[in-house]
């Protein structure tokens, strides 16, 4: 397929995933907020420092405020990674490759440019319980996963969206991870410590992770958490379920089975079995901070990876026969 | 509940498509009206709520200026359609097939042999000095010797119930999917209309067309792509939508390279060959190496490996050659040239202002005529005389003066008009007529083109750049009528 498409494809999912992630994290501290003492406006705060805009936010606005965090992250044309912006991305992407996909899934993702359009214009953020508009968006990116996967072929353009759609997710669920444990503990000693259990479960909660926590192991304690949302095999949530899904998917389009043919396979592959081959001790022992951030900065290599091996026009110049 | 009634609709000094002048239904209309009567206001204006909102959901957008994505419009499509008999139809038809016949032949003339020019039908200098003619295009022969592939003739219906040809457009005329996308819409408004009026389907259009962008190459299976701007571009909808349709792929110049005088697309397994291209980038714009060496849009290259015969590019550089409007005016004298035929579409009568005696006339007439540049489109740069101030009419007319050569007059013509939804009734609106031929191994016209409607009251000008919309355009059965 084009190179431009396979990028656009890439992107057009992993904006529709930013845009649900962010809707869940803001829903669930919303939720949070409600329950807790009125001196913690402080936990807003990291919702920001997430998503790695907190610059940015300190740059715009002056003050931290609930209103204005959930304008930043749902609603601010200035800030490019918001619910609105990501939307908005994904459905220029969407644009781009009108032919590559159905016209189910443009008109769904259409429909929710404009409702994020009219959301913005309607002032949302100021209302009382914007979690409405956290809800729809969830809806909404949810029925276009289902879409995209019972309208589109397993071909390449399929895969190349997959992909984006899994680096995207395990990204976003190791950041919500990395932050909590910020708040929560000062020193990796105290991972598996004394812990407050309702950010725990606010937590698991954000990526949609606590009712298939429950089941599997029941009492919220510090280390199955961090097990269940770094290591499970079988949570789609998981960062190493993530991997394992972006590399097969990666390999249905390269078609090699064993080994690597190019960086983009190298660098997923190796992030992927690092990740298989290591247990949650071993990571406690590392520290839960350090280690997560050893992790974001191979996923971003094998993203730029990606990029180098597919979609730049410079590298794809041997003829087909 | 109040229905919808035509007892004040108002016909009088113009040819209306629904009603005589003697206020009768017209045939075609006859059942359509039966259920319009039927109907409250209040659905009639629901139905056309609900089609705003599809059209809005379909991405059927236009970009008003380029790079500002905030400013994205649908172009209105009014429910009430326009409908045209069978037996008008067959009329028009052979008068479509008549004219592109002959209008292909002139183009591949003027870039050969140029019989046409040593026989002194039409002046050497008008046809040379057209900004459509691109010499880099001379001996040039596109495969079939066809040079307009797809065109959409604008076409309107006087006050005297004919039709008559107001422009060509053969380099790349768009709207054809508004064609299709108003039907797909309209069938959801009127189901029930469609069975019983035997309107006759157009959706097999875009398999016409890639049947035709194959028969034009040896190569089998051919590999075909939509050219495109880009995402900005007013019609963008239209080109996404074609390709998509047509199951071809949509590349921008950025997508295409040149190797060797072959054109490749670059994929994520390397390099691909292109074999048509059906190109939505002006003549200008496709390869900054022969043409406008600013452009973006186009591919380096791009022309040498068309002139090799390594590609093809639909339609072929140089059409333009034949849709300006200075040519337009010899055009019944090129179809009796050509296929020894007497023309069955007329002209509206045409003054060139490049020759004396006709520029005297327009200059002395300007407040009763329509002046048009000979290569303008869009409805852009003419002056309507009769609706224009005395010193629009005078700034014109230095213009006309400074380059004679760049300007066509006639005069002023009545468009018909069609039964229009506006704010609070139901008006009759000037309309044209586009319908689109495909031109490869033979020709074939589907039944049925977009009706452009100018929405203010009044108004002549149809362009959807300058206030018009649609509508949807129902060429009914012969027999049914």
């Amino acid at each position: 397929m084009l190179s431009r498409v396979a990028n656009s494809m890439y992107w057009m999912n992993r904006y529709i995933e930013r845009a649900e992630n962010y809707a869940r994290f803001m829903d669930v501290n919303f939720n949070l907020s409600l329950e807790s003492p009125p001196d913690t406006q402080e936990q807003w705060k990291p919702l920001v420092v997430i998503t790695g805009d907190w610059p940015l936010y300190q740059s715009l606005y002056n003050t931290v405020d609930k209103n204005k965090i959930i304008y930043f992250l749902g609603f601010d044309p200035k800030n490019p990674n918001s619910i609105y912006s990501s939307i908005s991305m994904a459905r220029e992407n969407a644009r781009a490759i009108r032919p590559e996909i159905t016209r189910e899934v443009w008109e769904q993702i259409n429909s929710m440019y404009f409702y994020v359009r009219a959301s913005l214009g309607k002032k949302l953020w100021k209302s009382k319980d914007p979690r409405m508009f956290f809800k729809k968006i969830k809806e909404d990116c949810q029925l276009l996963y289902g879409i995209f996967d019972a309208t589109i072929s397993r071909s390449d353009g399929w895969h190349f969206g997959k992909i984006g759609q899994m680096i995207e997710r395990a990204d976003k669920t190791s950041r919500v991870m990395d932050v909590k444990y910020h708040i929560l503990l000062s020193t990796p000693q105290d991972v598996g410590g004394s812990l407050d259990l309702m950010q725990w479960a606010a937590l698991l909660k954000s990526v949609s992770a606590y009712d298939m926590y429950r089941k599997k192991y029941g009492r919220l304690t510090a280390l199955k958490i961090s097990e269940f949302l770094i290591l499970d095999k079988r949570f789609p949530r998981s960062i190493l379920c993530c991997l394992i899904q972006a590399e097969q998917s990666l390999k249905e389009i390269t078609g090699n089975t064993a080994g690597f043919s190019n960086e983009a396979e190298k660098k997923l592959g190796k992030l992927k079995s690092e990740l298989e081959f290591i247990d949650i001790n071993e990571i406690v022992e590392i520290g839960l901070h350090e280690y997560l951030d050893g992790y974001q900065k191979q996923l971003n290599a094998v993203s730029t990876s990606l990029y180098n091996s597919f979609f730049v026009a410079q590298v794809q110049l041997q003829v087909q026969q | 509940m109040s229905k919808v009634n035509f007892s004040n609709y108002d016909t009088t000094g113009y040819y209306d498509e629904m009603f005589s002048a003697s206020n009768n239904i017209r045939p075609s209309y006859e059942r359509f009206k039966l259920r319009l009567e039927k109907m409250s206001k209040k659905k009639l204006r629901n139905l056309q709520h609900a089609t705003d909102r599809a059209q809005l959901s379909l991405g059927m957008t236009f970009n008003v200026y380029s790079d500002n994505q905030g400013v994205e419009r649908i172009l209105h499509l009014d429910i009430i359609p326009r409908i045209i008999s069978g037996e008008d139809w067959e009329g028009l038809a052979k008068g479509l097939e008549q004219r592109i016949e002959a209008l292909n032949l002139f183009i591949n003339d003027i870039y050969n042999e140029q019989k046409v020019l040593k026989d002194n039908i039409i002046p050497k200098e008008l046809v040379l000095s057209s900004a459509g003619y691109l010499k880099e295009c001379r001996g040039l022969n596109p495969p079939r010797n066809v040079w307009s592939h797809i065109s959409g003739t604008d076409l309107i219906r006087g006050d005297d119930g004919k039709f008559y040809v107001l422009e060509d457009n053969l380099r790349c005329p768009s709207g054809v999917s508004y064609m299709l996308e108003n039907r797909e819409i309209l069938k959801r408004t009127f189901p029930e209309l469609f069975e019983k009026l035997h309107v006759r389907p157009v959706n097999d259009y875009t398999h016409h067309l890639r049947d035709m962008l194959e028969s034009l190459t040896p190569v089998s299976p051919a590999s075909i792509a939509v050219l495109t701007p880009g995402i900005y571009n007013s019609a963008y909808f239209e080109h996404a939508y074609l390709a998509q349709q047509m199951g071809a792929e949509l590349v921008e110049g950025r997508d295409l390279l040149v190797r060797d005088n072959y054109v490749y697309m670059i994929t994520t397994n390397g390099l691909q060959r292109v074999d048509v291209i059906y190109r939505r980038v002006d003549d200008d714009f496709i390869d900054p190496l022969v043409f406008n060496k600013d452009s973006l849009l186009g591919t380096p290259g791009l022309f040498e490996a068309y002139r090799k015969g390594n590609v093809v590019l639909v339609n072929a550089p140089g059409a333009g050659v034949a849709d300006d409007k200075a040519i337009y005016a010899y055009i019944p004298r090129l179809i009796k040239y050509y296929l020894d035929e007497e023309v069955l579409l007329p002209n509206i009568k045409t003054y060139l202002c490049a020759e004396e005696e006709d520029c005297k006339y327009v200059l002395e007439n300007l407040h009763t005529l329509v002046v048009k540049q000979t290569d303008g489109s869009g409805g852009y740069g003419m002056l309507i005389g009769p609706k224009s101030t005395k010193e629009e009419c005078k700034e014109f007319a230095g213009r006309i003066k400074k380059n004679p050569r760049n300007y066509i007059a006639q005069p002023m013509i009545n468009l018909s008009r069609v039964p229009t939804l506006t704010e609070d009734t139901i008006e009759g609106r000037h309309v044209d007529l586009r319908p689109y031929c495909l031109y490869g191994k033979d020709i074939k016209i589907v039944p049925g083109a977009l009706t452009r409607v100018a929405l203010t009251k009044g108004s002549l000008v149809v362009n959807s750049s300058q206030g018009g919309g649609s509508k949807d355009t129902w060429v009914l059965d012969s027999k049914s009528n």
